[in-house]
C-alpha cells in the first residue's frame, strides 16, 4: 500500500497548502460585515470546470495509485513471472507523447486566437491518441499470440488490466476532445474554445504522465524504487 | 468586532444574474424526472435511498427472527441467512447512508447553505442520480436471479466470496460487484459537484469559516469518498476478473470439492487491504455529515452559538485525514506484523482526540442553552449519546489485545451498529425533521414524530445494548444457529428473543415515520419560511420551498457566520447570515 500512501500524502500536502491560505484561524463569531476572499475575483465558470477537472484527476490518480499498490504487493508472490514487454509499446509511447504535444500546441494556438492551428492541433492529437489505442490493442494481440493469456499469470492479468483501465480513460478523453473539435468547427467563440482546449490538454498530459509511470512499472524499471518504498514501510 | 471593512460595502454590487444563466426546465419530464435542479435530485436520491433502506430493514427483521427463534421459521435456511446479512449490510452502509447523506442532504443543502443557485455542473449531477438508480436496480435484481444474492458478508472477502460453497456464487456476486462499480461511477459524478460547488459557488461574503458545519462535514466527507471509493472500485474490478476470467489476483491455490481449482498464488490479504482502505474512511464518510448536521441542529434548537467553531472545523479536517491511516485495524486477526498492529492501534486511538473535541463542544453548546426539546433536538441528543457509546466500545476494539478475543463476536456487531448504524440514522432523522419544512413547506406531524423518536431510540438500545453482553459471552456473529453451546447459557437465548421483538417494534416505528412523511406532505401544518428561527442561509430563501435558482434575482450577501443566536442587544434571538450589521442597515444594499 506504499504507493497509495505516498499519493495520499501528496494530496494531503496540496490540501494542507490550500487550507493554509483560507484563514482557518479566523474567528468568525467576531467578524461581522463584508469579507471577501481571493476566490471572488475569479469565480467564472471556466475556473469551476478547471477545478472540477483537477478534483477528477485526483480521483483518477488515486485509482491508479491503488492499482500500482496492488501490483507491487502481488508481484512479491512466488508465482509472479514478469512478461516480456512488446517493442510496440515504445512506439505507442512515442505516439502518446506526440498526442500530448499536439494538444499543447493547440492550446498555445488557442491563446493566440489562431483557430486554424487549433483545429489542426486537436485533430492531430486525436489521431495520435486513436493510434495509441490501436497500438495497445495490437500489443495485446501480440502477447496473446505468444501465449501470454490474461489468466495464465498474475503479471499478465495486471498488464491487461492496467493498460485497459488507462485506455478507457483515454477513450473518455477522446469523447471530450471530439466535442471540442465539434465546437471549433461550429465556430464557437474563442474564449470558450480556449477553455475546452486547455482542459483537454491538461487531461492528456496527466494521462501521459500516468502512462510513463505505468510503463516504468510494467517494464520493471521501477522495481528498485518499489523495493525501496516497500522497505520504508516494513 | 474587529477589523471589519464596513466602508467597502458601497462597492458591493448585488450579484444579479442574467435570465439566460438560470436553468429552466421546459416540460414536466425535465422538471420532475430528468431534472437538473439539485433540490429535485436530492429528493430523488432520498426517496430511492429510503426505499432500498426499507428492503434492508425487512432483511434485518428476517435475521432477527432467525436469531431470536432459531428453528421456528423453516423458510430461513443457513444460505438465506447469509444472504440477508450480506445484503442488509451492503445496502445500509452504501446504498442508504452514503447516498442519503451525500446525495440527499448534500444536494439539497450545499447550494442553499453556501448561497449558490445550483450545483456547478447540473447535468453531471443529474447523471449521478440515474447511475445511482441503475446501481440500486442491479442490486435489487440479485434477489431474483438464479441462486439469489451473494452471501459472502458485506466485506465480500475472497476466496469464499466466489467459491461454490457461498450462496449467490452464480449471479449474485457478479451483479453485486457490478452494482458497486456503477455506484462508484455515479458517486464520483455527484462528488465532483459537491466539492467544486463548495469551492467555487459560494456567494459573496461566504468565506470557508462562515460555512455552516453541515457543509464542512459533507464537503470533507465527499473529498474522502472521492479518494477512498477508488479502492473499492479496484478491489471490485479485480474480484470480478477473478470470478469471470479466472485470474488470480486474490485467489490462492485451493482445493474445492476435492478438486484443485484453476486459481493459484493470489493474496486474499491484498483484497482486505484494498477493501479496508475504502472501508475505514467509509465510516467517517457517514459520520462527518452526521457530525455537521448535529452541530447545526444543536445550535439552532438550543438557541446558542456553536461552541468552538474553529475547533469543530479543524477536528473535521483532522478526522478526515487520520481516517486514511487506520484501515488495518480491521485486519488484526488476518495475520500481520505486530509492529503494524501497534502502529494502527496508535493511529486508531489518536482519532479519539478530535472526535472527543467534537463531543465536548456539543455538550458545551448545550450548557446553559435555551434547549427546546423539539424532535430534531431529541434526535440530536440521541445521536450524541449513541455516538459516545459506540465510540467507547471502539476504544476497546482498537486495541489489538482486546480485539483479538472479541473479534467476530456480537460485540463487534453491537459496536458498529451503535457507531455507524444507530448514530448516523439518528442524524438522518433529526435532519429530516429539521429540514422537511424547507423542502415541502409543511411541518411533520409532532405527535407521530415524538412516537417515532421514543420507539426508535429506546428500541434501538433494547436491541443493541444486550448485544454487547452476548458478544462478551463469546457469541459469534454470522452464525445462522448457535445451537447447544457450553459457554452460552439458556438466558442468552431468551435475551436474543427479547432483542428480536424489540427489533420488530423498531422496524414498525419506521413505517409510522414513512406514513408521517407522506401524510404531512398534504396535511401538515404550514411551516412558513423559517419555522425554527434559524440563522443559516437556507432558511432565508425568498420562497419556501425554494424555487428554481434558489434566490430570485439577486444572490444573498453574507455578513456573518451561521450561528448568531441569542446575540445580546439584537431584536430577535437569531440574526440571519444575510442581515447586514446594525450600523449599515439604513444604506444596506440588501435586506
Amino acid at each position: 500500500m506504499s504507493a497509495v500512501i505516498l499519493f495520499m500524502a501528496g494530496i494531503a500536502a496540496i490540501a494542507g497548502w490550500w487550507l493554509s491560505q483560507q484563514r482557518l484561524t479566523a474567528k468568525p463569531w467576531l467578524e461581522e460585515g463584508v469579507i471577501f476572499d481571493l476566490r471572488e475575483e475569479s469565480g467564472s465558470s471556466s475556473q469551476a470546470a478547471k477545478i472540477g477537472l483537477g478534483v477528477f484527476l485526483a480521483v483518477v490518480g488515486s485509482l491508479f495509485a491503488l492499482f500500482i499498490s496492488a501490483y507491487s504487493m502481488r508481484m512479491n508472490m512466488v508465482d509472479w513471472r514478469t512478461l516480456p514487454v512488446p517493442a510496440l509499446l515504445w512506439f505507442n509511447t512515442g505516439v502518446l507523447v506526440l498526442s500530448s504535444v499536439a494538444l499543447q500546441w493547440a492550446y498555445m494556438a488557442a491563446r493566440r486566437g489562431d483557430m486554424d492551428s487549433v483545429s489542426v492541433g486537436l485533430c492531430t492529437g486525436g489521431a495520435c491518441a486513436v493510434t495509441f489505442l490501436v497500438g495497445q490493442l495490437l500489443a495485446w494481440r501480440q502477447l496473446n499470440a505468444a501465449g501470454y493469456f490474461v489468466a495464465s499469470n498474475p503479471a499478465n492479468s495486471f498488464f491487461y488490466l492496467i493498460t485497459a483501465v488507462h485506455g478507457l480513460h483515454l477513450m473518455g478523453g477522446l469523447v471530450a476532445l471530439g466535442r471540442t473539435i465539434a465546437k471549433v468547427w461550429r465556430g464557437a467563440e474563442v474564449a470558450k474554445v480556449r477553455a475546452s482546449v486547455e482542459l483537454c490538454a491538461i487531461y492528456w498530459h496527466f494521462l501521459l504522465l500516468v502512462w510513463l509511470v505505468l510503463l516504468g512499472l510494467l517494464t520493471g524499471w521501477t522495481d528498485n524504487f518499489v523495493d525501496i518504498c516497500r522497505q520504508l514501510l516494513s | 468586532m474587529v477589523d471589519v471593512p464596513y466602508d467597502t460595502i458601497a462597492g458591493v454590487p448585488p450579484a444579479e444574474v442574467a435570465e439566460v444563466e438560470l436553468y429552466h426546465p421546459k416540460s414536466w419530464w425535465t422538471r420532475y424526472v430528468f431534472s437538473q435542479d439539485a433540490k429535485v435530485i436530492a429528493v430523488q436520491y432520498s426517496i430511492t435511498a429510503m426505499a432500498i433502506g426499507m428492503v434492508a430493514l425487512v432483511l434485518s427483521w428476517l435475521m432477527r427472527l432467525q436469531l431470536g427463534f432459531p428453528g421456528t421459521f423453516s423458510f430461513i435456511d443457513a444460505n438465506q441467512y447469509l444472504q440477508f446479512i450480506t445484503m442488509h449490510g451492503m445496502i445500509m452502509v452504501i446504498y442508504l447512508l452514503t447516498a442519503l447523506f451525500l446525495g440527499g442532504f448534500g444536494n439539497y443543502l450545499i447550494p442553499l447553505m453556501v448561497g449558490a443557485r445550483d450545483m456547478v455542473f447540473p447535468y453531471v449531477n443529474m447523471l449521478s442520480y440515474w447511475v445511482y438508480l441503475l446501481a440500486v436496480l442491479v442490486l435489487v435484481s440479485t434477489f431474483f436471479v438464479p441462486g439469489g444474492p451473494t452471501g459472502a458478508g458485506w466485506t465480500l472477502y475472497p476466496p469464499q466470496a466466489i467459491l461454490s460453497g457461498t450462496p449467490g456464487q452464480d449471479w449474485g456476486i457478479i451483479l453485486m460487484l457490478a452494482s458497486l462499480i456503477l455506484f462508484i461511477i455515479g458517486f464520483t459524478m455527484g462528488g465532483l459537484n459537491y466539492v467544486v460547488t463548495v469551492l467555487q459557488a459560494r456567494t459573496r461574503g461566504m468565506t470557508l469559516m462562515r460555512m455552516p458545519l453541515t457543509v464542512w462535514g459533507i464537503f470533507t466527507a465527499t473529498v474522502m469518498a472521492l479518494l477512498a471509493f477508488p479502492a473499492l472500485f479496484v478491489a471490485s474490478v479485480m474480484l470480478l476478473l477473478d470470478r469471470l476470467l479466472g485470474t488470480s489476483f486474490f485467489m490462492p491455490t485451493l482445493v474445492e470439492m476435492g478438486e484443485l481449482t484453476k486459481y493459484g498464488g493470489g493474496s486474499p490479504i491484498l483484497f482486505q487491504h484494498l477493501f479496508w482502505f475504502f472501508g475505514h474512511p467509509e465510516v467517517y464518510i457517514v459520520a462527518l455529515p452526521a457530525f455537521g448536521i448535529i452541530s447545526d441542529l444543536i445550535s439552532t434548537h438550543a438557541r446558542k452559538n456553536i461552541f468552538g467553531y474553529r475547533m469543530m472545523v479543524w477536528a473535521i479536517v483532522a478526522i478526515g485525514a487520520l481516517s486514511f491511516v487506520v484501515w488495518a485495524h480491521h485486519m488484526y486477526v488476518s495475520g500481520m506484523n505486530p509492529y503494524f498492529g501497534f502502529f494502527f492501534a496508535t493511529t486508531t486511538l489518536i482519532i479519539a482526540i478530535p472526535t472527543a473535541i467534537k463531543v465536548y463542544n456539543w455538550v458545551l453548546t448545550l450548557w446553559r442553552g435555551d434547549i427546546h426539546l423539539t424532535i430534531p433536538m431529541l434526535f440530536a441528543l440521541a445521536f450524541i449519546i449513541t455516538f459516545v457509546n459506540g465510540g467507547l466500545t471502539g476504544l476497546f476494539l482498537g486495541n489489538v489485545v482486546v480485539d483479538v478475543p472479541l473479534s467476530d463476536t456480537m460485540f463487534v456487531v453491537a459496536h458498529f451498529h451503535m457507531v455507524m448504524g444507530i448514530a448516523p440514522i439518528m442524524a438522518v432523522f433529526g435532519g429530516i425533521y429539521h429540514w422537511y419544512p424547507k423542502v415541502t413547506g409543511r411541518m411533520l406531524n409532532e405527535a407521530l414524530g415524538r412516537f417515532h423518536f421514543w420507539v426508535t431510540f429506546l428500541g434501538a438500545y433494547a436491541v443493541f445494548f444486550p448485544m454487547h453482553y452476548l458478544g462478551l459471552l463469546g457469541m459469534p456473529r454470522r452464525y445462522h444457529d448457535i445451537g447447544e453451546t457450553a459457554f452460552i447459557p439458556a438466558s442468552a437465548h431468551d435475551l436474543n428473543a427479547f432483542m428480536s421483538v424489540a427489533a420488530l417494534i423498531v422496524g414498525f416505528a419506521q413505517l409510522v415515520f414513512i406514513f408521517n412523511l407522506i401524510w404531512s406532505l398534504f396535511k401538515g401544518k404550514e411551516a412558513g419560511g423559517n419555522p425554527w428561527g434559524a440563522a443559516s442561509l437556507e432558511w432565508q430563501t425568498p420562497e419556501t420551498p425554494p424555487g428554481h435558482g434558489n434566490w430570485g434575482k439577486e444572490l444573498p450577501i453574507v455578513y456573518r457566520w451561521a450561528y448568531d443566536y441569542s446575540v445580546p442587544g439584537a431584536a430577535r434571538d437569531f440574526v440571519p447570515q444575510n442581515e447586514p450589521p446594525a450600523k449599515l442597515s439604513p444604506q444596506g444594499a440588501h435586506p
